[in-house]
């Protein structure tokens, strides 16, 4: 029997695209497609078995070796800094993490700058390679009305096409980093299903190339 | 015995027998240590969260979240290695856990004058402790000289080499490419640093071509070295060269090594040189060793689907103890072992349950 590759992919958009490229890398799994509400789907004459996570939680099923493999977004990952290797630039999913405030705004630096968003890691991080001093308050959702309601003076969170923004009248200040999805791997997985991975590897840096 | 499924206590027995056949001696030291160790070297630690407690003389003492940092305290700088081993818990908080966690080590630690046949030693017990735990294991070796040479060679600023370990460390060869670009690196300078993130091979595999990709950035000395130690150690089938293995690099140096076997998820040895933490505490020797954590071998054993007990034998309270003594005394000299009780307790599953009324044994339940 063919050693099963555990993948999980982010439920959504992005995780059907990844799945077009991990069927077009010779890993398909036709019942993925059916309209139901599985979550696990398998195909053991390729070895393969795909599940549907929340894009957040990818890099946890992957760290604990509960997926060999899997796809998150670089957010997740600089946020989490979960301890696996990161693979591949897939390309896709392309979005910034940004610094945003109300149009209008000045940092005023003789006073802590608060700072609202769900990214805590990646502001403090970046607050700090400034040398600023920042207050961080952590939020969940509906970042943009933190500077609106005067919660904080300027938010950092992902800016796709940056319509959300414009409609609540802020504008991008800064961009900390370019975001897009990354192939991960389980560090002991790799050592034992290395060549299944290492051919998932080749098939999506083809597919890239051609795309190009 | 099969191995995949021995217990930790079974493996740690089979450890120290392993470490004692190759001279090392037992170390036993006490739980706690004075806080101040740790607080001087932090970076050392796995996490810097540590229990501490006031002792009765007004000391601010800790439970020991590491053995190493105690092993080279007490140590002295001797003309010969100092070998020893230990089998010790440590108290710390682990990667995603949300709390302090007691965890199981065994390990063995290598001090004072260390040569190349030091290592060979160290790797070998390695390799050998894998063996022990699981058939299917890996054990990946790296040697920080190369990479602090080739960093040296190619001109990294300072500033950016800790961003460049971090993405060797994740075989993360496009950022890292990325990397060599804002560095100025050249195209064949940049392959080499992406070559070094993602091999992972067997010494037969990698040697013969990390001298064609490192010759002219690092020294012969430093590559034949490193390949004579590789070539001096059986069980090739489970070594692999693989440079993303970078350990703390302010305190280790020289060789570094994991250990995985197939059914853990993360790596259940760890270990390496470090000259640079001896030198840290003031000692003028060198250093080598690793540590297995046993307490992840529990992932390797079978989930418990049999049964508790043989038979539970009930009994009422005017049973005489004497008379019982005797009826379960008859029924384990059969060689099944016996839970005696006057209720039937939940959740215990059992292979018969029997009544005893003090002169006749009667069966109520017969699941084998």
């Amino acid at each position: 029997m063919k050693t099963m590759l555990n993948v999980a992919l982010p439920k959504g958009r992005l995780g059907e695209k990844v799945y077009a490229m991990f069927e077009t890398a010779g890993f398909p799994c036709p019942s993925i497609k059916e309209n139901n509400r599985k979550l696990i789907f398998e195909n053991p004459e390729c070895g393969v078995r795909y599940f549907w996570v929340k894009p957040s939680d990818v890099a946890i099923y992957v760290e604990r070796g509960a997926a060999d493999i899997g796809v998150a977004g670089k957010d997740i990952l600089l946020e989490y800094q979960p301890d696996v290797y990161e693979l591949l630039d897939l390309n896709l999913g392309k979005c910034r993490m940004c610094v945003a405030a109300k149009s209008g705004f000045r940092d005023d630096t003789r006073r802590q700058l608060r700072v609202a968003t769900k990214f805590t890691n990646i502001a403090q991080n970046y607050y700090r390679s400034l040398g600023r001093d920042i207050d961080i308050i952590h939020l969940n959702g509906s970042i943009e009305i933190a500077p609106i309601l005067g919660l904080s003076d300027v938010i950092v969170d992902i800016v796709e096409t940056g319509t959300t923004l414009k409609e609540n009248d802020l504008l991008v200040y800064d961009t900390i980093v370019p975001i897009s999805a990354r192939l991960i791997s389980n560090k002991a997985s790799y050592k034992f299903k290395g060549s299944q991975i290492d051919q998932i590897i080749r098939s999506m840096n083809a597919q890239m190339e051609e795309a190009r | 015995m099969d191995r995949a499924l021995c217990s930790a206590e079974e493996i740690s027995v089979c450890l120290r027998n392993l470490y004692e056949q190759f001279g090392y001696t037992a170390y036993k030291m006490s739980k706690f240590e004075e806080y101040d160790l740790y607080a001087r070297n932090k970076d050392f630690l796995v996490s810097d969260s540590v229990i501490t407690f006031t002792d009765r003389d007004g000391k601010l003492m800790a439970l020991k979240p590491d053995v190493t940092l105690s092993i080279v305290k007490n140590g002295k700088d001797l003309p010969w290695a100092q070998k020893v081993y230990y089998n010790e818990n440590v108290y710390r908080v682990t990667r995603g856990a949300h709390g302090y966690r007691e965890i199981m080590q065994i390990g063995l630690e290598a001090m004072g004058s260390i040569d190349d046949y030091c290592i060979c030693e160290v790797l070998t017990l390695a390799t050998q402790s894998l063996k022990q735990i699981s058939p299917d294991a890996v054990l990946e070796v790296s040697d920080l000289s190369i990479l602090k040479e080739l960093t040296d060679s190619l001109q990294i600023p300072l500033s950016k080499r800790e961003t460049l370990v971090r993405f060797i460390s994740q075989k993360n060869a496009h950022e890292l490419a990325a990397l060599c670009r804002d560095c100025g690196l050249s195209g064949e300078q940049t392959d080499v640093l992406r070559w070094l993130a993602s091999t992972c091979g067997t010494p037969s595999e990698v040697l013969p071509e990390l001298e064609t990709k490192l010759s002219g950035f690092v020294s012969q000395e430093t590559l034949r070295r490193f390949a004579n130690v590789l070539q001096a150690l059986d069980n090739e089938e489970i070594l692999r060269i693989d440079f993303s293995v970078v350990d703390d690099i302010h305190y280790y140096n020289g060789f570094v090594f994991k250990g995985f076997v197939r059914g853990i998820p993360e790596s259940i040895l760890s270990g390496g040189q470090y000259d640079k933490l001896m030198k840290k505490m003031h000692r003028t020797s060198g250093a080598i060793g690793f540590a297995v954590y046993t307490d992840l071998l529990s992932r390797l054993e079978a989930p418990n689907t049999g049964f508790d007990v043989d038979t539970v034998l009930l009994y009422s309270p005017e049973v005489s103890p004497k008379a019982l003594r005797e009826q379960v005394n008859i029924l384990m000299a059969t060689g099944i072992s016996v839970m005696t009780q006057t209720v039937m307790p939940e959740n215990i599953r059992c292979r018969q349950v029997l009544k005893f009324n003090g002169s006749e044994v009667e069966t109520l339940e017969n699941n084998a």
